[in-house]
Formats: structure tokens, C-alpha cells, sequence
């Protein structure tokens, strides 16, 4: 791309001769001399901070919207109620399938009616319970529809533990806020709270790389359909 | 110093470098690529507890029994019912697809009263109440002029409780005019009335059959009750049955047989015949079974004998007399050899002395009522329901002669003639008042403008269809019946099987629109009608109707979803040696065979066209769902234009090509088609497919290719009033 100092330039080397080369000469020196060269250092770091706040500090805010969950909910005072652990509640159906969230029928079991003075709790009953109304969890961990999991095979026959990937969120005696990715509509925690990937607990993020690290780890390096090893197809079906 | 545009490059550079080191590039493409694979209006099955439900399929009359798999309330896959007698655990691409049916854009959501013409399509949404009260005060009227036999019904089918109750309000209100769609099993019924003297369904036992001889039925393309047909197939395969197919066209079919013999179109009665005269000039015939001392037998055997020789054979169906002589010894020295007809789907009658000449076969190597062999069955038994009283009126007016002519004077064998019915209609029988249930005749009867202007001279029309289409465009009301997976029905399978089956159809998901189910729409209509219609339905909802016509077996049917106990069902008849009479009782048999041929000009038409059935297309009530539409060849259809099949021969002699565009020219009108050159087709044919060119439906169905029926017309058997046409003249001009 020429500028238009270049093409004043060439039009004054080929019409004026060797006076007006020396002038252009003078111009330099005086430039240098009282140049903008702090300034244009000066810019680039006000570009270059200005882009790295907009995107470590702007642009998450941005991208992810906050949601409150439709009703508070404390892990700690119901797994010390229960004798099964997580799987009391987050139950594996008979036919082995896992059941997620519970339904509202296994909640209205023992809330039938407002038990303690916890608000919350009585905005339960009366919304959700006494309206037989399923309560609209956001759930944190939800993977694109794309994406094939069989908690079965991880919990029951890896005998993967659940905090594993879910964090310890048993020991939680209230909900995060749900951001939710204002591109794709999944949750933060997909992910990872940081916005640079990097993890300190297996379940800070859970993308692809994330279960392919704990595949290649637990399984070995595998990468063919035709050779019957982990590829592709095992989770994206 | 200064501050001058070198300053705001830095600034971009610096800005750039920020951008780079920061989270937005990599983070926006990562999720901008899962954004793609989201697209909101992608359909997703909500994520829940898998539940299934038995159900019984009603698409066809194969009657399979189907397990749904539901998410919550939401039904999101059908399977086949594992165990069911007829399928066991299979399905076919049809059935599979029906969910479509349930959920798709072209059901009828509410009753609907025409406001515009016929067929504009403008409606106004009526209340259930308005729309019987309606239909009863034109039934009321209809009564009082004593004309109660000008109302007619024609049913998808005449089995099971719901047909019975329309045909049972018939008969009450004092109307004969119950009729079934047309198919091979009108044929099969007057065949076995005139040579056994009763009238049957034809069940075949062909798993167990050790050579199956096919005048041209499609075996693996919707013959019978399908997924048990291909499953029959997979088991001649391994058992190394020999399989021949008859005719004019190398269908799927005949692709798949040990042997495909091409015959001239119409003429598969001649080479039964000419199998005949072999097996009885060689004695290959089973003399106990076909009692050679009875006058039928000897009236039968001089006819083939002087005129069926290979000879004569050779020159009507073009097949050579070595092929005839040596497929005849095949046939009979077989152990349990079967021959069957019914052209493709069986959607088309035939003429009665091609089933009689096929059935013959069977009768002279004595396969009859043994495994592996061919069975009479009788209608199920379960639907008795108590005498009814009606009046004057009504008693007089059953008594009257059918529209269609079955069942009196010449047509006295036959049960069901709607192939006659649009003929009888223009040509003046009245009929005031129409019902259409499960059935689209104005789309899938023959001469589809003769159909029209039959239904035109029809002042009411009350269609019961769960789907817009034609018939239900041409109504004047629509009362909309619940699709089969939002329904109690009794399903009894009896397309070719030798032991019957009656399955259940159960409500997979509760009804999505507000339809009402057909069986409780006659009750009402009954009861608004008042007495003496009203006490002859003396139950208070279908559901209560169906459960006290079950009566014992109801508990088993509920349970398993299917009773496949002879007691219950249909009931095979016993067939002793000597009871099947060849001749057919028939004074002159020749009348019997005669070919019954389009008597138009071979100049202007030189050509013939041959309507062929596909399994990828459905051709019959139900129109192609999307997902069925979706696996049709593009040498069937391309974007919206139909390819018909002609052979390179035929093409040359046209001056046609392989894509070209030609005018397809018949004596019931003509058609722009694209041309599909293929050798496995007799020169001077042009094949065409039935079960496209809908003008009702969806955008995935409407304006695809054209409905053969508009080309082809009826053409009667002067033996038994069926439609004898297997094809029309044709003529194919280069466009």
C-alpha cells in the first residue's frame, strides 16, 4: 500500500530533481529530531492495555449473561439428610440410565407441604409443588446437545467419583448464578470460570480436551473406529 | 512532538497485539462453532425418562405391532414390537416414519366446515357439537325423503370394530353402501366365494413354502403385511427356496428372485394357465386333492388342455414354451410350492380369472391348508354384536341394490366394488350423503377426473381424515379422527396372513389437536340421529364399546398387545380335498379368461403405461412422510418432475433420451415426465409410480410428480364387475 508520502516523494525525485531530494532530507532530520516516537509508543500501549482490559475484563461480562436459579437450593442440608449421597437424590434410574436433576415427584415426596422457615423453601412449595409445575433448573453442567455422556459407564463402572467432574457442590449451602454464554446458551462452567482455560481442579472446565485428557490418562492413546479404539464416535454419536 | 496518524497506527497495532493475546478471538471461535451446531430451530428430543408404549401400526393392513419410545409426553421413536407374531421387533421405513404423521404440519387440528368452494381450501372452525348436529339434521333430512340408501360409506378397510360401526350405522339407518378401497383382496374374496362357496380372505404360509412362484406381487415392496414379507425372504435366502417372479418389469423384487421371467402386461393368467396344461398333461397333479372325478376339475382341464398349450402360451405372454414347460415340472415336483398374484402392493384388483388361474395352481399340487401352503380365512369372529331394530324406512332401504352393484345380479359374488363406484355415480345412482373414513379415494382410485366429477354430483361429504388431503379438501366438513398413536382401535392383520392376528392400537400420547376418535363421532352422530339408530349403539363411548366386543380377550389384548388366539381372531377354514372347484361354478369359463384390454386406438397410443408400487412411496391414505419422501431416487424423482422407466428401445424408437422431457399421453389425459432409460423394462412400456403427485399435503409431499391415477382408468372385469387394469394405452412424444 503506498502512502501519500510515498507518492510525493516519487513525484518530487522524478520532477524536482537533487534540491528537492534534499529537501525531503531536511524534513527527516527535523522529524527525528522532534518526531512523535514517545507518542507512538505511548499509543501502543494504550491500544494494546485498552484490548487486553476489553477482553480479559469487558468481554466476559459481556458474553455471559447472569441468571438466578428459579429457587435457592442447599446441597449440605440435604446430603446430611440422606443416606445414599449424591446418587439419593441424582438417582440412577432402573434401567440404568441416569436421571440428572431430580424431577419435581421425588423433591414433593418429603415437600409436600412448607417444612422449615427457610423463604425460599416456601417459594418452592407454593410455585413449583403445589402448582405441579417442574422447577426450571439451569443446569451448570449441561453439554451440547452434540455430545454423547453415559454417567453409567463413568460412575458405575469407572467408579468415577462425582466431584470429580462436578466439583465438590455437594458441600454447597447455596447456588452460583448461572452465566449463561450469550452465543451458544451453555453455561459458564462448560468452559471454566477462567477465561484462560487453565485449570486447577479436573473440574474447572469441561470441553473436549478435558475428557480427552482424562481418556488418554485412564485409557491410553487411542484414536480409531476402525480399530476399535476411542475416536470420534464415542462422544459424538 | 506531536500527535499525528502514526500515533493511531500504533494505537491499532497495539490495539491488535491486545486483542491477540486476549481471550476474544479464541474464545469467540470456539463458541461461535458450537453456536452452528445449536441452531435454535434444530429439533432436539427433550432429555428424560425413556418409557414405551405398545401399540399396534395402522398404516397398512400388515398389522404389525409397534413399541414407542417416549421422553415424558413427547413419543420420539418407533420401534417394532419385539415377539409380535407378525414382525417380531421389525419395522418397515413407512412405519418408522409415522411420527411424522403425528407431529407433522398437515393434520387437521379441529372440525372444519367448507366456507368457500370445493377443493379452494377455505374453511371456518366449527365446535364438535355444530359439526355432528349438522351431519345428523343432513342425515335426518335424507331419512325423511325416505331416501336413506343414497347414503354411502367408503372405509380404508372393512376389518375391526371401527369400519363395523360405520357399516353397522349403515345398515340401521337402511343403507347397503359400505365399501372398502379396492385391492387384491376383492379378488382373492370373490375368487374363493365361487370356488369354495363362501367368502375368505386367502392367508399363504410362506415362511414355511418350498418354492414361491410371484405373478408379479412385490414381495419385498409392501406385498402382504411387509416387514413379514422381507423377513420371509431373509429365510427362503438361507433355506435356498427357489423364488420366481412373473413380470413385465425388473421391480426389486424380481431383482432379488432366483428367476425373472418378463411377460407380456396382462397376460400372467395365460402362463398360469399354460402351467396348468403341463401339470396336467405330465399327471403332476395331485389327483385326491383336485378330485379328478368332479365336473369343475374336467370343465377346467379340457379348457387348458385345448387352448393353454406352451404354444398358445408363447404367443399371448411372449415367454417361450421351453421356459413354460420346464418352470410347470419346477413348480409341481416342489415340495409345498405357492403361487401368489396381486400386481405390486396389491393395491389393484386384477381380473378374477388371474386369481382363479394362480389359485388353480396351488389346488393342483394340493398345497392347500397345510404348511407351507395356502389357507382360507374367515372374517375375525370377535365382532358380534346384538340384532338391531330398524324402521320402514331404514328395512327398506337396505334391502335396495348397492351402488356399486356387489352383491346383485351379475356382481353377486362380490362383497365391495368401489371400483365401481364412480362410474355408478355419474352415471346417475344417487348418493346424497358420503362419509369418507381412512381412505382417500379421490387421491388412490383409478381416473382420478372421473373420481372428481362423481364426487362433485355428491351434495355432502364428511371426511374423517386426520390429514388434509384431496378427499378431505373436497368435503364439506371435516371431522377430524385422532392419527393412530392418539387411539384405542382393534388392528386385525389379515393381508396374506395365514394365522390371523388382531393387535391393539393404544394412545401413545395424548391427542394434540382437538380431534375426536371416529368410533365415538358415529356414536354421537347415532344418538343426535335419535331412534331407531340411536338404540342399535347401545354404548356410551367407543372405548366401552371396544373393551365389551373384546369381551375375555380384552385383559390379553391390553396386556401383550396383540391376540393371535384362533378362537378370537379370524378363523382358518378347513378345506377338505375335492372342495376347491377349479371351474368356479362359472356356466362358460372362457369368460373367465378372457383378456380384458383398453380397446383404444394402438395407433395414437402404441405404447402402454404400467403403474408400479415402490416401498419408498406410500400410495394409499397415508401421503409419503417427509423422511420417506427424502429416499426416493432420483431416477424416480427429481426435484419436482416424475421419471418414468422406458427401455432404450423404446427410446430410440421416440427419439427420446436419458433426462429428456416428454409428453406422456394416455386416453385419460397426459402428463409432462422426464425420462429414465432402464433395460430391466419390456420394450414398448412406460413405467410410472404410484403415490406421487399430491396436490393436498405438505411442501414435502404436494406438487411432487404426478398421480398415475389421473392417466390410468377402470377397466371391468365383465367375470366379476373388478378393475381389470393393469396399465392403460399410452403414448410418449418427445417435448
Amino acid at each position: 500500500m503506498s502512502t501519500p508520502d510515498d507518492k510525493t516523494k516519487g513525484v518530487s525525485a522524478e520532477t524536482g530533481g537533487e534540491e528537492a531530494v534534499a529537501s525531503f532530507k531536511g524534513v527527516d532530520e527535523k522529524e527525528q529530531g522532534e518526531g512523535p516516537g514517545g507518542f507512538i509508543v505511548l499509543f501502543f500501549i494504550i491500544g494494546f492495555v485498552a484490548s487486553l482490559i476489553i477482553g480479559w475484563v469487558i468481554f466476559p461480562k459481556l458474553l455471559y449473561s447472569q441468571k438466578r436459579q428459579p429457587v435457592d437450593f442447599n446441597h449440605v442440608l440435604h446430603v446430611e439428610t440422606v443416606d445414599n449421597g449424591c446418587e439419593s437424590c441424582h438417582i440412577f434410574r432402573e434401567d440404568g440410565s441416569y436421571a440428572g436433576v431430580p424431577k419435581l415427584a421425588q423433591c414433593a415426596d418429603c415437600h409436600q407441604e412448607v417444612q422449615g422457615d427457610s423463604p425460599q423453601e416456601k417459594i418452592f412449595v407454593e410455585e413449583y409443588v403445589a402448582k405441579e409445575k417442574e422447577v426450571p433448573w439451569l443446569v451448570y453442567s449441561k453439554q451440547p446437545d452434540c455430545v454423547f455422556f453415559s454417567h453409567t459407564v463413568h460412575v458405575k463402572l469407572a467408579g468415577m467419583d462425582c466431584v470429580t467432574c462436578h466439583g465438590p457442590i455437594g458441600e454447597s449451602t447455596s447456588l452460583k448464578p448461572y452465566e449463561e454464554n450469550r452465543l451458544t446458551g451453555y453455561s459458564r462452567d462448560i468452559w471454566g470460570k477462567s477465561m484462560t482455560g487453565i485449570k486447577k481442579n479436573s473440574w474447572d472446565r469441561m470441553k473436549m480436551d478435558d475428557c480427552a485428557e482424562c481418556h488418554e490418562k485412564e485409557t491410553g492413546r487411542k484414536s480409531s473406529v476402525q480399530t476399535d479404539k476411542d475416536a470420534c464416535f464415542v462422544c459424538h454419536k | 512532538m506531536k500527535i499525528d496518524r502514526r500515533c493511531f497506527l500504533s494505537l491499532g497495532i497495539g490495539g491488535a497485539a491486545g486483542l491477540a493475546l486476549s481471550p476474544i478471538p479464541w474464545k469467540l471461535a470456539d463458541d461461535s462453532a458450537i453456536w452452528t451446531q445449536m441452531w435454535p430451530w434444530t429439533p432436539v428430543p427433550a432429555d428424560g425418562e425413556a418409557t414405551y408404549v405398545k401399540s399396534a401400526c395402522t398404516l397398512c393392513p400388515g398389522g404389525c405391532g409397534i413399541s414407542v419410545r417416549k421422553i415424558d409426553n413427547r413419543a420420539v421413536k418407533i420401534e417394532g414390537m419385539e415377539g409380535h407374531p407378525v414382525n417380531d421387533g421389525g419395522i418397515c421405513l413407512l412405519g418408522l416414519s409415522g411420527l411424522q404423521l403425528l407431529y407433522g404440519p398437515n393434520r387437521v387440528k379441529t372440525p372444519l366446515k367448507r366456507a368457500g368452494e370445493r377443493g379452494e381450501g377455505k374453511w371456518v372452525k366449527i365446535t364438535w357439537e355444530e359439526a355432528i348436529s349438522e351431519v345428523a339434521k343432513k342425515l335426518g333430512d335424507i331419512k325423511e325423503k325416505g331416501e336413506s340408501n343414497s347414503v354411502a360409506c367408503i372405509s380404508g378397510s372393512d376389518k375391526g370394530t371401527v369400519p363395523a360401526l360405520f357399516k353397522r350405522f349403515l345398515s340401521v339407518f337402511g343403507s347397503p353402501n359400505f365399501m372398502r378401497m379396492p385391492s387384491i383382496q376383492d379378488s382373492y374374496e370373490i375368487a374363493n366365494n365361487i370356488s369354495l362357496g363362501f367368502i375368505a380372505q386367502t392367508g399363504f404360509d410362506l415362511e414355511h413354502a418350498g418354492f414361491i412362484l410371484s405373478f408379479g406381487s412385490g414381495l419385498i415392496e409392501g406385498w402382504g403385511s411387509p416387514v413379514r414379507m422381507i423377513r420371509a425372504n431373509s429365510s427362503w435366502r438361507k433355506a435356498g427356496i427357489k423364488v420366481v417372479q412373473v413380470e413385465p418389469r425388473l421391480s426389486n423384487s424380481a431383482a432379488k428372485a432366483d428367476k425373472w421371467i418378463p411377460v407380456n402386461p396382462g397376460t400372467e393368467y395365460a402362463l398360469a394357465l399354460g402351467l396348468a396344461h403341463v401339470i396336467i398333461r405330465k399327471s403332476l397333479y395331485r389327483n385326491d386333492f383336485v378330485h379328478a372325478g368332479a365336473s369343475g376339475f374336467i370343465r377346467f382341464r379340457d379348457l387348458v388342455l385345448s387352448n393353454y398349450s406352451p404354444d398358445s402360451v408363447e404367443k399371448i405372454t411372449g415367454i417361450k414354451k421351453e421356459t413354460i414347460e420346464a418352470l410347470a415340472v419346477d413348480f409341481a415336483r416342489s415340495e409345498r410350492p405357492v403361487a401368489i398374484c396381486g400386481r405390486g402392493q396389491g393395491k389393484s384388483q386384477g381380473s378374477l380369472g388371474e386369481v382363479m388361474a394362480v389359485q388353480a395352481l396351488n389346488v393342483l399340487v394340493g398345497n392347500i391348508n397345510k404348511e407351507g401352503g395356502v389357507f382360507a380365512v374367515n372374517d375375525p369372529a370377535y365382532i358380534a354384536w346384538p340384532a338391531y331394530q330398524s324402521d320402514a324406512v331404514g328395512a327398506a332401504g337396505i334391502k335396495k341394490e348397492r351402488i356399486d352393484g356387489a352383491g346383485s345380479g351379475k356382481y353377486g359374488f362380490a362383497k365391495s366394488l368401489t371400483n365401481r363406484f364412480a362410474g355408478a355415480v355419474n352415471s346417475g345412482s344417487p348418493v346424497s350423503l358420503l362419509f369418507v373414513l381412512e381412505s382417500n379415494p379421490v387421491y388412490s382410485l383409478p381416473d382420478t377426473k372421473d373420481v372428481k366429477d362423481a364426487f362433485k354430483k355428491i351434495p355432502f361429504i364428511v371426511s374423517f381424515s386426520s390429514f388434509m388431503d384431496e378427499t378431505a379438501l373436497n368435503s364439506d366438513i371435516i371431522l377430524p379422527n385422532h392419527v393412530y398413536l392418539e387411539r384405542y382401535e382393534d388392528v386385525p392383520a389379515t393381508a396374506g396372513l395365514s394365522k390371523p392376528v388382531v393387535s391393539l392400537a393404544r394412545p401413545v400420547v395424548s391427542p394434540q389437536f382437538n380431534t375426536k376418535h371416529a368410533g365415538d363421532v358415529i356414536l354421537l352422530i347415532a344418538k343426535e340421529v335419535g331412534s331407531p339408530v340411536a338404540d342399535a349403539f347401545p354404548w356410551k363411548d367407543y372405548q366401552t364399546c371396544l373393551e365389551g366386543t373384546a369381551g375375555d380377550k380384552w385383559k390379553i389384548l391390553n396386556k401383550e398387545g396383540f391376540s393371535s388366539d384362533p378362537a378370537f381372531t379370524a378363523q382358518v377354514v378347513n378345506i377338505s380335498p375335492g372342495r376347491f372347484d377349479l371351474s368356479g361354478g362359472v356356466a362358460d369359463l372362457s369368460i373367465l379368461f378372457t383378456p380384458v384390454n383398453s380397446e383404444e386406438d394402438s395407433k395414437a397410443y402404441p405404447l402402454f403405461l404400467l403403474p408400479y408400487d415402490s416401498f419408498r412411496i406410500a400410495n394409499g391414505y397415508i401421503g409419503t412422510p417427509p423422511f420417506v419422501i427424502k429416499t426416493v431416487e432420483d431416477t424416480v424423482l427429481k426435484g419436482k418432475d416424475i421419471l418414468v422407466e422406458i427401455n432404450p428401445a423404446t427410446a430410440r424408437a421416440n427419439g427420446l433420451s436419458a433426462g429428456s422431457y416428454a409428453t406422456l399421453k394416455t386416453p385419460k389425459g397426459s402428463a409432462r415426465v422426464k425420462v429414465h432409460l432402464f433395460e430391466g423394462i419390456m420394450p414398448g412400456l412406460v413405467a410410472m409410480p404410484r403415490g406421487l403427485g399430491h396436490t393436498a399435503y405438505d411442501n414435502y409431499l404436494a406438487g411432487k410428480g404426478i398421480n398415475v391415477n389421473e392417466l390410468i382408468g377402470t377397466v371391468e372385469d365383465p367375470a366379476s364387475g373388478l378393475d381389470a387394469a393393469w396399465g392403460i394405452r399410452a403414448n410418449l412424444i418427445k417435448a
